[in-house]
């Protein structure tokens, strides 16, 4: 347990001006500004934003430039932040359908109605470090590329492709979009078993590297069952928030967010009631968030495991273990609060160990006794046997 | 309001929303008399929760929250309001403002014409912009037949 102490304020305060000093870096170079990591740091930006569950990219890059760069603490600030704002509306669900696309693709099918766009993707570069970066009398001011295609001015609706499947019934269902009450862990602590919406929210905000991780698991086999999983369809884009203010009765467009969606199917074996066909899992980040969107669907659809009748054999499967450990705030939390004063809580404990190891060290002292009066009276009796034989 | 205003505010309201703050500053400084107005609700930031939808159109989640500023303002007849993603109290103010002119039958049609549809246009472009880089990176990829020897 942690006891609170008290005293040491010189210290503290010195160890932050040392570390906004240290922030600031050799001040023989220029000041990082805000937008410029929102600018060039954005697939940062677009982590914290989507792990701190707060979409406002000023915000996220303000936070990493605090944290120096470090994800989880930027992540944390965003976090603490929003608990200061009172949250006016829920938007309506909103619809990924109609979206101004930057990239999507898909690995299950090659002609996809509306065709792959790659869009700006380090897929199929060399990963070679390019040192035209490094060199800081480079301009690298370069121009988008563009086309001479006919595009519409509006964003219209793109096809989803597994729809396209669906009507086969060769993939299931998205299921009922109607909801009675969607479940929000902010306002009501998590509880087991958690419906997909509640496991769908822990997971959008879940650490990148543990749910990476988990899908990972999955691939490698730790899982029931299901085939090789493939990308039905990634897709990068803007999409528009819709809120229903109580004045107006109406919904009204406030602006776009940008978002990542990913869908991931494989061949389910089927139960008595479902004949095999493709499961679903989703996954879906704020901005670029390509890595993680894919390993939530992987682990979405794990964790589906109780809904599809599978024995639960993995650990990507363990609703607990998944959601319980998902959350790097959470975890952070409880692991590096080991770092802090435990002064007393450590002064009992030497306390007991001292006293363990007195008792110890009395224990051991007795067997040993006992042990040396065993084998002198072992010793006695064989040295007496004899003596008896002789006598004999 | 009927039904066609309803529609029609909807889309000034989210012109005025997606516009760049840039935009409808200049919108506002070229106005040749800027209107006496006051203040209902002072700008101010909150929350939204976005929601959306299990596999793109089923069940909707909690997906995580924005930032959004709202302002109300009382500007002659009419009273304005603004729902603004982002923390800009400037631009929810100037987006209050614009939508209580546009709901005045004397100033609808010149402001439509004069504000709201030069930030439609430059929408529309920027919109194709982006199109066309992103259209650019259409990929067709051919499947390779494995040589048999």
């Amino acid at each position: 347990m942690y006891v609170a102490v008290k005293g040491g304020e010189k210290a503290i305060a010195n160890a932050h001006q040392y570390l906004a000093a240290e922030r600031r870096g050799d001040t023989a170079l220029p000041e990082l500004t805000v937008s410029q990591i929102k600018e060039q740091m954005r697939l940062a930006v677009d982590r914290v934003m989507t792990e701190g569950s707060l979409y406002d990219p000023e915000l996220a890059a303000l936070a990493l430039k605090q944290a120096r760069g470090d994800s989880i603490e930027a992540i944390f600030l965003l976090r603490a932040y929003r608990t200061t704002l009172p949250r006016f509306y829920t938007s309506a669900p909103i619809n990924t359908s109609v979206m101004q696309i930057t990239r999507r693709i898909s690995a299950a099918f090659k002609d996809m109605p509306g065709g792959q766009m790659l869009g700006p993707t380090f897929d199929y570069t060399h990963r070679l470090l390019d040192f035209s970066l490094a060199d800081e009398n480079t301009k690298n001011n370069v121009t988008p590329p563009t086309c001479n295609e006919d595009v519409p001015a509006t964003c219209d609706e793109t096809p989803r492709i597994l729809d396209f499947l669906q009507n086969d019934e060769l993939v299931e269902g998205v299921g009922s979009a109607e909801s009675h009450q969607v479940g929000d862990i902010t306002r009501e602590p998590l509880e087991l078993p958690a419906g997909r919406d509640i496991r769908l929210q822990k997971l959008t905000r879940a650490d990148e590297g543990f749910v990476l991780a988990m899908g990972y698991s999955t691939q490698r086999g730790f899982k029931n069952s299901g085939g090789h999983p493939f990308a039905g369809e990634i897709r990068t884009g803007d999409v528009s928030i819709e809120v229903t203010p109580e004045e107006l009765g109406f919904p009204v467009t406030i602006g776009s967010i940008t978002v990542t969606e990913s869908e991931i199917v494989s061949i389910y074996d089927g139960s008595e009631e479902t004949p095999p066909q493709f499961s679903r899992g989703y996954g879906i980040t704020f901005g670029s968030g390509e890595r993680k969107a894919i390993s939530m669907a992987l682990v979405d659809r794990a964790l589906r495991c109780r809904e599809l009748q599978e024995d639960i054999i993995a650990p990507a499967q363990d609703e607990e273990f998944v959601l319980m450990h998902s959350d790097n705030i959470e975890a952070t939390g409880f692991v590096e609060h080991l770092k802090l004063p435990h002064h007393v809580d450590f002064q009992s404990e030497l306390d007991i160990l001292r006293r363990l190891r007195s008792n110890w060290a009395k224990c051991k002292a007795k067997r040993e006794e006992i042990e040396r009066n065993t084998q002198k009276e072992q010793k006695i009796r064989q040295s007496g046997t004899p003596e008896i034989k002789g006598a004999a | 309001m009927n039904q066609t205003h309803v529609q029609d505010r909807q889309h000034w309201m989210s012109v005025l929303a997606r516009t760049s703050f840039a935009n409808i500053q200049k919108a506002w400084r070229a106005m040749p008399e800027q209107p006496e107005y006051s203040l209902l609700r002072q700008p101010e930031t909150g929350l939204v929760m976005i929601q959306a939808r299990t596999n793109g159109n089923g069940a909707p989640f909690n997906m995580g929250e924005m930032t959004l500023t709202r302002c109300s303002v009382s500007i002659h007849n009419a009273i304005g309001h603004a729902y603004i993603a982002g923390r800009n109290p400037e631009h929810a103010e100037l987006a209050a403002i614009f939508d209580g002119l546009l709901q005045l039958p004397e100033h609808n049609a010149r402001l439509m014409e004069t504000v709201i549809n030069p930030m439609e246009k430059n929408i529309a472009e920027q919109i194709k912009t982006k199109a066309k880089q992103v259209a650019s990176t259409r990929v067709d990829f051919f499947t390779m037949v494995r040589g048999e020897d």
